[in-house]
């Protein structure tokens, strides 16, 4: 959770005027806030952090990104509390009419818990919070789909206590990531991430913006981020 | 606690000793109240006084070049370049942990948290050193689980980094288990705060938590005696945390900080209150008024007692610019967090505390803070130290298969992977770790500037039991040791010295003897220390003490954190070079305790020359992009230390070990210390061992990467995916 958010302010270039313009949602207890800003920005978004009790979103967004971290301490239930926020409401309505929304672990429980994702996240198998780098395969991810064709595997770290998708398999969703190697915390059919159906809502486990700096190891997450922002280029509604 | 009259029974209740208590009624003239006794107690306690350490802590070299603030703060202060400074220190919670092993170690975070960020300091990394009994025993693995546990629901919630630290076992800490918690922060070099409350008339704020009735006595009593049958019913003593609260709490300090109108700052830590109140007005040479009726509580009824020993947890004070307490209130109001004014600063260099307008406590500063009691206790050598320290190689059987011993130690408790514990700990969170746990140290990239952090905390008991003086030095050497082979230059030294009872001549004796090894390799190193916390009573009655644990946190510096070099074997085909000269040494060796089960002989021979210039070796040698990998030898000698490197760089090694005259067990096993094992381009080796000689470093060529085995003359052979499952699997295996 940041209170004097640093953003990184991206170079200025010919594509300046069509440069996706993210809004963080930031909740007592979040902290990935500024690393997903930093990773945004540094792939070429204009971010703005957005304090979760604010009644309206800043003009002129044209994407949303829910951080990781520990909303309200996961007290009762991770993302539990969070989605009574009042800017919840906000990207509750624009997501209805098509505004891009990434929700990244905690961020990812909350859209579960206020209805925008199918499925809930539950206690991992064993129990235990896990920091790992783990591969993914991407299959469907909506209209995030830019440079990212289905199969492809990336290698991300997932961190997480509650990271186990269950959905009821009769009524599928659209998996959006699924585990290649080890399951690693009980997801039912391995999902790792989501789409909604109408494909501008995409949650998931792993943290992309944790590698985007070959400083920091694997940079395969930046063609999610990626493909997240070519999917907040343009209005805002749905193509 | 009985609540009654105040007499020298009362006095004794409270862990003062008789003339401890005569001190007191001279210092006010007066028999004192409750409140004030209570006061008294825990700011004399072992825990809040050092008395039984000050005067040897003081022979410790705590200046250099770096060093903006040493011991006496929150936590040391050093200089990094690009106008920053690490703030770092480690601190003990084992008494708690013990007793309540999860709120124990979570506290232990939290409280070492506070200390970081109530300098300004935005936390980056944390590192636990944690100590158990046999892990054979259930009920240490309960303790273990419930640990890790702690420190990951504190850590991760929170928001900071764990990425190092320490896992060891030794039947020594069956009844004792050790917890200590070490933080590092950055901070801009003109944007430290102290805890002072200066300016006559400024309002003292209180911030964060409630106060609640959890915590009382943690310090005087538990932390500052030795464990005994009633022990258990003191876990009302341990605190229990709220990371989330911790959270907002560091958000709202450091954005009052940012005004400006904060003149002095101190978290509530052991004795709440009423430590933190005294030190502040004792720095500053001043007096405070404090209205107890305005500090926030969780429920009615609570005394002034119970309010000003309380150690409930996520509390900060802050002196403000009269005028602008309203404008500090509003800024944290943000965070929904309890802030308000509780009293104010006076000149009159006494505390005065009020309740339902009348004083219940009225005592001069100085003499409580400043003049604590200070002993010099009698020190002798322990009974038969120098019968464990002899060890004639002959007697040792000859190793009959070098390989089998290779996996047994690999697959041992003492040194198999650690990741069972790291993986449950967020390693990445704030974008800053270069490297992460399971080599020797961690490095992070420091926030808003192209240098890095390497943080390593290192001690081994045995070494220190059977030679504290040498294992003291060996801890220091090997702590920097740590640092140096990631590339980073040492810097200071934070550590947390773990003792048992020190009314006891031998424990003393281990204790001054460990700080004289400390003093002599931090000169010798130019590592000077410049925070810590010393943990007496470290036993439990009848059992013995722990062993001698003085855990050293060490700090080092990376130019570019891109220089950083890992463990890990990094490509095949390259030349692995051994650093260093293999003495015949095995005594109170791993191979010994886990072959043999000999706790005995003398540790390893130190050479703080050799130590010197070695590290200025793998300095020079990151900072020319020369290495591919740098390991560090300790506990298991050259063997497994290259069995690591290839196992978690998942690339074998074929080589042979320098000494033919040697023993084998020693070649392979022993712990001679000032070695490292490190991998270069075969292209490279020239300018290796070049650089080798400038710098007076013994170096050999001894093989090369490559394979699926790890082929080690003389006399190992095993396959690179057995040695992995058996040296990765282990703690699971045993835990799950």
């Amino acid at each position: 959770m940041s209170s004097v958010a640093q953003i990184v302010t991206p170079k200025q270039g010919a594509e300046a005027d069509v440069r996706p313009r993210v809004g963080i949602v930031v909740f007592p207890g979040s902290n990935d806030d500024r690393d997903m800003a930093s990773a945004l920005a540094g792939l070429g978004a204009e971010v703005e952090m957005v304090w979760h009790r604010d009644r309206t979103l800043p003009e002129g967004l044209t994407g949303v990104a829910i951080p990781g971290g520990f909303s309200y301490g996961d007290y009762l239930r991770a993302g539990a509390m969070a989605r009574f926020s009042p800017v919840m409401r906000q990207v509750e309505a624009r997501a209805a009419t098509g505004l891009p929304v990434l929700g990244v672990c905690n961020g990812f429980q909350i859209l579960c818990e206020s209805g925008l994702l199918p499925g809930a996240l539950v206690p991992n198998r064993d129990r235990r919070f896990v920091c790992r780098d783990v591969w993914v395969r991407v299959e469907d991810p909506g209209r995030f789909d830019a440079g990212l064709s289905p199969g492809r595997e990336l290698e991300i770290p997932i961190k997480h206590a509650r990271g186990a998708y269950m959905i009821d398999l009769k009524r599928p969703a659209r998996v959006a990531l699924r585990y290649a190697g080890p399951n690693p915390n009980g997801s039912n059919d391995a999902i790792a991430g989501v789409v909604s159906e109408a494909g501008n809502v995409l949650g998931l486990m792993p943290h992309p913006e944790h590698a985007v700096d070959p400083l920091l190891g694997s940079t395969d997450g930046a063609p999610l981020l990626r493909a997240f922002l070519a999917g907040c280029r343009g209005d805002g509604t749905e193509a | 606690m009985s609540v009654g009259a105040v007499n020298l029974e009362a006095a004794r209740n409270h862990g003062l000793s008789d003339e401890e208590y005569a001190r007191i009624l001279e210092i006010l003239g007066r028999t004192p109240t409750l409140p004030e006794l209570g006061i008294f107690s825990v700011m004399w306690s072992e825990h809040c006084s050092y008395k039984s350490s000050k005067r040897w802590l003081a022979t410790l070299p705590t200046k250099g070049r770096d060093v903006l603030y040493g011991p006496g703060e929150n936590a040391g202060v050093v200089a990094i370049g690009d106008g920053l400074a690490a703030v770092f220190k480690i601190e003990s919670h084992n008494h708690p942990s013990f007793v309540e092993p999860h709120a124990g170690a979570a506290t232990g975070v939290g409280g070492i948290l506070r200390d970081i960020f109530t300098m300004g300091a935005r936390p980056l990394a944390s590192l636990d050193s944690i100590r158990f009994g046999p892990l054979e025993e259930a009920h240490q693995r309960f303790l273990l689980r419930g640990v890790v546990k702690g420190i990951a629901d504190y850590g991760n919630s929170f928001g900071c980094a764990t990425v190092g630290g320490e896992l060891s076992f030794h039947p020594g800490y069956r009844n004792n288990i050790l917890v200590n918690a070490m933080n590092l922060g950055i901070v801009e070099v003109d944007r430290i705060f102290l805890a002072k409350a200066s300016g006559v008339g400024n309002p003292l704020l209180y911030l964060g938590s409630r106060t609640g009735r959890d915590g009382i006595h943690g310090a005087s009593l538990l932390a500052s005696s030795d464990f005994d049958e009633a022990s258990a019913e003191m876990r009302p003593t341990v605190q229990i945390g709220d990371p989330f609260t911790e959270n907002k709490l560091l958000e709202a300090t450091l954005s009052a900080l940012q005004t400006g109108a904060v003149v002095g700052i101190q978290d509530l830590g052991a004795a709440g209150l009423t430590c933190s109140s005294f030190e502040m007005a004792s720095n500053a040479g001043t007096g405070i008024e404090m209205d107890l009726d305005r500090v926030p509580v969780r429920e009615v009824g609570m005394t002034p007692y119970e309010i000003l020993l309380s150690e409930s947890q996520e509390r900060m004070l802050l002196v403000v610019e009269a005028g602008r307490e309203d404008e500090v209130i509003a800024l944290c109001g943000r965070w929904e967090l309890a802030c308000t004014v509780v009293g104010r600063i006076t000149d009159d260099g006494r505390m005065r505390v009020v309740s339902s307008g009348e004083v219940v406590v009225d005592i001069p500063v100085d003499p409580v803070a400043a003049s604590a009691p200070v002993y010099d206790r009698p020190r002798a050598e322990p009974a038969g130290l120098r019968e464990r320290q002899q060890l004639e190689l002959g007697e040792i059987p000859a190793e009959k298969d070098p390989g089998g011993a290779l996996l047994d130690l690999l697959s041992s408790p003492a040194l198999c992977s650690r990741s069972w514990v790291y993986e449950q700990y967020d390693q990445l969170v704030q974008s800053s770790t270069v490297l992460r746990p399971g080599g020797d140290a961690a490095v992070m990239r420091v926030p808003g500037s192209a240098r890095g952090l390497a943080v390593s905390t290192d001690c081994n008991p045995r070494y220190c039991e059977l030679d504290p003086y040498r294992g003291a030095q060996l801890a220091v050497a090997e702590a920097a040791r740590n640092v140096a082979v990631t590339g980073a230059r040492p810097l200071a030294v934070t550590n947390c010295l773990n003792f048992g009872n020190p009314e006891r001549p031998e424990i003393m004796w281990e204790f001054v003897e460990c700080v004289r090894g400390m003093a002599d390799a931090c000169s010798a190193l130019e590592v000077p220390v410049v925070s810590g916390n010393v943990s007496f009573y470290n036993e439990t009655r009848g059992e013995g003490a722990i062993p001698p644990t003085p855990t050293i946190g060490m700090l080092g510096l990376l130019a570019e954190a891109s220089d950083a070099v890992g463990a890990a074997f990094a490509a095949v085909g390259d030349t692995v070079l051994l650093l260093g000269e293999t003495r015949e040494e095995l005594g109170a060796s791993e191979y010994l305790a886990r072959r043999l089960g000999w706790e005995r002989g003398r540790p390893p021979v130190v050479d703080l020359a050799a130590e010197r210039c070695l590290q200025e070796f793998l300095v020079e040698a990151a900072a020319g992009k020369l290495l591919r990998s740098a390991h560090d030898l300790s506990e298991g000698g050259a063997a497994v230390a290259l069995s690591e490197s290839a196992i978690s760089g998942w690339i074998g090694f074929e080589g042979a070990l320098p000494g033919a005259g040697l023993r084998v067990e020693a070649r392979l096993f022993g712990e001679s210390a000032g070695r490292a094992v490190i991998s270069c381009d075969p292209a490279r080796v020239e300018a290796v061992l070049h650089l080798a000689v400038r710098h007076g470093v013994p170096a050999a060529v001894i093989g090369r990467t490559g394979g699926d085995r790890i082929r080690i003359d003389p006399g190992v052979d095993v396959g690179l995916r057995e040695a992995h499952d058996l040296w990765s699997g282990k703690l699971s295996e045993m835990l799950d």
